[in-house]
């Protein structure tokens, strides 16, 4: 998991690269569909939104054609090949032959948003300055077309010398003339005119020469964008309708997928309760029940709730709203040291803080983008979203505060998404007036118009997410689940297993249990605490295997049994500690590989880990 | 905007334009800023901004980019076109 960051079923070099003989990378300015595009020639689902700066790392895929393979590189965006960040750098180094695990590529295609193609048409100086076979593809087609403009394709690839297309990377039009091109003869581009490209005025000119010689006709903008900013940027509304739809959002996570969840874990304990009445009584029988169905059952009950998120998630990122967001909260980040910039790797941390961590190469100052890097993983992932929702059904109740619209629980889960969000904040300031304090570098950033959610993009990522995390389940918490449900189950004692206080888990637990009482924890907590470590919600999966072993029937009725075991303070310091807690193995590899050592991973997991102790401490004592 | 002719794009309104003069900045931050649009002797309006006007939207070369106050009043501006020849 720690090597593949956002899990995306990308291939490695040597399993893109068998047959694959020539590499075409693919090139071009910030959202301009570079990932739309490789998405479409490969088959793959490299991760695709509308905003600056989603791909930040090279992706390969052998392209699906009918005669020889081609290896695409997708590379994140770029202005010009002066880099000044992580992410444009790396695709510097590609187009330039430099990068070790890529081969120079044998060709280049070049990527632009057709309704700016003069500002856009500017990177094609740099890019054709290569020498590399090239084909020009103007994106955006529909897009151009709705606003009423036009482009003589044939009289632009006259004036750059290389063939030129118009397509829609969306909608797969004009994309046999990118297969036709990919299977041809690679020719070398016909030496045209070009400006010095280090001279950015010069190079603007000669593009906009390009463009009125194609009797280019820029289209008409849309006039969603203006009004939508208008709206969302106004100052009072825009904050207030961003808060009715967060809260909106999580009244929906408890009210409608309740019933979801009910139907989820109906469905889990009838299979289950099946299994038992076919399988005689065995230890076998008692591993897939008790261990298997309560462990990484209790845990899949999840998931409606969390595609539920990851539909909010996605119609942010893909509505363009995302770049309104870090605009927002640039002054907020200005206070602790950083910029808005850094407020879109914290967005995404709400899915995941592993593909966040990487969403940082787009923060040009260095110490800016460590300190995002360390306070990513203290905003709520989805893998609390189990063990919030789960301790606050049990032990919060369902009151209304706003009628219908808020309740309690709704008002508990988005306190503890804003506590994560505040030791992040606090964490910032720290780090940006000691350690990592810098001077403030520019603010600059690209607003893309908004485009409408597509049904087709959200249920891909659900899909996607779905799967990742019924993979999870699969591999992580069945793995942990039986090796507990194992550690639980010996010494046997004459010949039978021992109750789960005398076994080797429960021992394990009973050891910690000294230094977690104060916290209001148990051992069987304890346990939990210890294989959350692995990732957070496995503790879900150990309370339920836990339970599921002592109860008589193997009932997996998790809420009940853990209000025996927990008291309301001690349920509130069990939030602290995982709002707080660095629980998740992949993020401290990542942490790792990003900074380039063990010293900030390390660092930060005592840091975060040692703030929920001692912030549930304080809790479960104020409290109790 | 003020007519000392020292205006900066931090003095435009919502909805104000004029024309890029000059950029007072490190050589990799103009340049950037360049790759961006902010050409001498282009026409920048300015749009929308967050919450107390900072940071500001700037219309510029068919997109729209986000500055903050500090950087908009390193860029120079003048209500007509100077630098005819970009």
């Amino acid at each position: 998991m720690s090597s593949a960051p956002a899990n995306l079923p990308v291939l490695d070099l040597p399993a893109a690269r068998a047959g694959a003989n020539r590499t075409v990378a693919l090139v071009g300015p910030p959202n301009s569909g570079k990932s739309t595009l490789f998405n479409r020639l490969t088959g793959l689902r490299q991760k695709v939104a509308n905003y600056p700066g989603v791909t930040v790392e090279k992706r390969l895929g052998r392209a699906k054609l009918s005669g020889q393979d081609v290896l695409l590189v997708d590379l994140p965006g770029v202005y010009s090949l002066y880099p000044r960040t992580e992410d444009e750098q790396v695709t510097h180094d590609v187009l330039r032959g430099e990068m070790d695990d890529v081969p120079k590529p044998d060709a280049v295609i070049l990527i632009v948003d057709v309704t700016n193609l003069g500002r856009q048409l500017t990177l094609a100086a740099p890019i054709l300055s290569l020498g590399l076979p090239t084909l020009v593809l103007l994106n955006m087609a529909d897009d151009l077309r709705r606003g009423g403009g036009k482009v003589d394709v044939n009289a632009l690839a006259e004036q750059v010398g290389t063939p030129v297309a118009l397509v829609s990377a969306r909608t797969g039009e004009g994309l046999p003339a990118v297969e036709e091109f990919l299977e041809g003869a690679f020719g070398l581009p016909k030496p045209v005119q070009l400006p010095i490209i280090s001279n950015v005025p010069e190079c603007r000119q000669w593009s906009a020469e390009l463009g009125e010689r194609a009797g280019y006709r820029a289209p008409l903008p849309s006039s969603w964008t203006r009004r939508l900013d208008a709206l969302f940027l106004h100052p009072v509304a825009g904050p207030l309708i961003f808060a009715v739809v967060v809260i909106a959002v999580f009244q929906t996570i408890f009210l409608a997928a309740v019933p979801l969840m009910d139907g989820v874990e109906a469905m889990i304990s009838m299979s289950g309760g099946w299994i038992q009445s076919i399988l005689p009584e065995s230890w076998f029988r008692s591993l897939l029940i008790e261990g298997i169905w309560g462990g990484v059952g209790s845990v899949i009950v999840f998931l409606p709730q969390i595609l539920l998120l990851f539909i909010f998630i996605g119609v942010l990122e893909d509505s363009g709203y995302m770049a309104r967001a870090a605009l927002i909260a640039d002054r907020t980040m200005a206070k602790v040291g950083l910029q808005g910039k850094s407020f879109i790797p914290l967005i995404s941390a709400y899915a995941c803080a592993i593909p966040a961590i990487m969403s940082t190469r787009t923060i040009e100052n260095k110490r800016d983008r460590m300190a995002t890097i360390l306070i990513a993983p203290f905003m709520t992932c989805s893998a609390r979203l189990p063990v919030y929702t789960l301790v606050i059904a049990a032990f919060i109740p369902q009151q209304e505060i706003l009628g219908k619209f808020l309740g309690v629980r709704a008002a508990t889960m988005i306190g503890l998404y804003a506590l994560g969000f505040a030791a992040a904040i606090f964490t910032a300031a720290v780090l940006k007036s000691s350690v990592l304090k810098s001077a403030r570098t520019p603010f600059m950033l690209e607003m893309p118009p908004y485009r409408m959610p597509t049904l087709r993009s959200i249920g891909l990522r659900l899909f996607d997410r779905a799967k990742i995390f019924l993979r999870r389940a699969g591999t992580v918490i069945m793995a942990t689940t039986v090796i507990l449900w194992l550690l639980a189950s010996v010494p046997l004692q004459n010949g039978e297993p021992p109750e789960i206080s005398e076994s080797v888990a429960g021992t394990i637990g009973r050891t910690i249990e000294p230094f977690i009482e104060p916290l209001g924890f148990n051992w069987r907590i304890g346990i939990g605490l210890i294989t959350s470590l692995a990732a957070r919600e496995v503790v879900v999966g150990t309370l339920g295997t836990i339970y599921g072993m002592e109860a008589d029937e193997g009932s997996l009725e998790l809420q009940s049994a853990l209000q025996s075991d927990l008291t309301l303070p001690g349920a509130i310091a069990l939030l602290i500690y995982f709002a707080f807690a660095m629980q998740c193995m992949s993020t401290v590899a990542v942490v790792r590989r990003e900074t380039g050592g063990w010293k900030w991973a390390i660092i930060q997991f005592v840091y975060m880990t040692g703030m929920g102790y001692v912030c549930a401490f304080a809790a479960y004592q104020i409290l109790s | 905007m003020t007519s000392n002719g020292a205006a900066t794009l931090a003095d435009l309104r919502e909805g104000e334009e004029a024309y890029l003069d000059r950029i007072e900045l490190s050589e990799p931050e103009a340049r950037r800023l360049m790759e961006l649009g902010f050409l001498p002797g282009t026409s920048i309006t300015a749009a929308r901004s967050a919450p107390f006007g900072d940071p500001r939207v700037f219309r510029v070369d068919g997109s729209e980019v986000a500055l903050r106050r500090e950087t908009a009043a390193k860029l120079f501006v003048s209500a007509s076109r100077q630098n005819g020849d970009a």
